[in-house]
């Protein structure tokens, strides 16, 4: 069986979803119960850091297709970070990138929540 | 010598369970190594068959898992060919046009990338019946020479 692991953590106003092992069509819907549970919360402002994640197929990206409209009308979002450049590429050959931001590191992507940079 | 000599044949029979989906891409994977291909390569083909046995038992066991999925490993020299057979609903793929993802964002639509994927990631996607009214998908990758 696929080994897939989710964790939910708050960081200041912002969820972040850590993701790990394998995502796809049998572990997708483990990654829909988080959604539900942040819109249940009325938490809009996800960050999904895929650092530990190895492998992801169309069905983990369709999660990220279904909730994301609903993060943007309640002014939130679905951001990604920490992605390997073999799960960056799946998310590229289906033109994510023209609707989503990726970000290196975790902090850009908590941080671009918080609105423009305070000096 | 033959450019299409064989170098092994393989199969699995599965049932028809996404909690098999880990143990397709572990035998797809070996496959392919065994093969010469190299990680980038690897990673593509064991996605294309993922999504091709997603989409059987999605489209074709509508998620009942007392189906069977067959796939059948060929490697020849330079060619490396996996048919994927079931024996459930026929679908036909070339009624699925390819997916626009602006028009999916705003139609909230969040199928029918499997099948536009597999197309990106092999040299060759086919869809066929075949005897006793199974259907068959074969996905075709060429070995760099």
């Amino acid at each position: 069986m696929a080994e897939f692991n989710v964790n939910l953590r708050g960081v200041g106003s912002v969820s972040v979803i850590d993701v790990k092992g394998y995502l796809d069509a049998h572990t997708a819907p483990e990654l829909e119960n988080v959604f539900n549970r942040l819109l249940d919360q009325k938490q809009y402002q996800v960050v999904v850091n895929f650092d530990d994640l190895k492998y992801i197929s169309s069905a983990g990206l369709g999660v990220f297709m279904a909730y994301v409209e609903t993060m943007r009308e309640n002014e939130g979002d679905i951001k990604f970070s920490n992605m390997k450049e073999n799960v960056y590429n799946i998310f590229d050959l289906l033109g994510f990138p023209i609707l989503y931001e990726f970000f290196k590191e975790e902090n850009e992507a908590i941080k671009k929540f918080s609105g423009p940079e305070q000096s | 010598m033959n450019a299409l000599e064989k170098i092994f044949d393989k199969q699995i029979v599965v049932r028809s369970s996404t909690d098999n989906l880990a143990q397709i891409r572990d035998f797809t994977k070996a496959a392919a190594l065994q093969s010469g291909f190299g990680e980038d390569a690897v990673g593509k083909i064991i996605l294309a068959v993922d999504e091709a046995c997603t989409n059987i038992i999605k489209h074709a066991y509508k998620f009942s898992t007392n189906g069977e999925i067959t796939i059948s490993i060929t490697s020849s020299k330079g060619k490396f060919t996996i048919a994927i057979t079931d024996e459930g609903t026929h679908f036909d793929p070339t009624q699925i046009p390819e997916p626009d993802l602006r028009e999916y964002y705003k139609q909230k639509r969040v199928g029918g990338l499997g099948m536009f994927l597999m197309k990106r990631l092999m040299d060759e996607v086919k869809y066929g019946t075949i005897t006793d009214n199974k259907n068959q998908v074969v996905l075709i990758k060429y070995l760099p020479q």
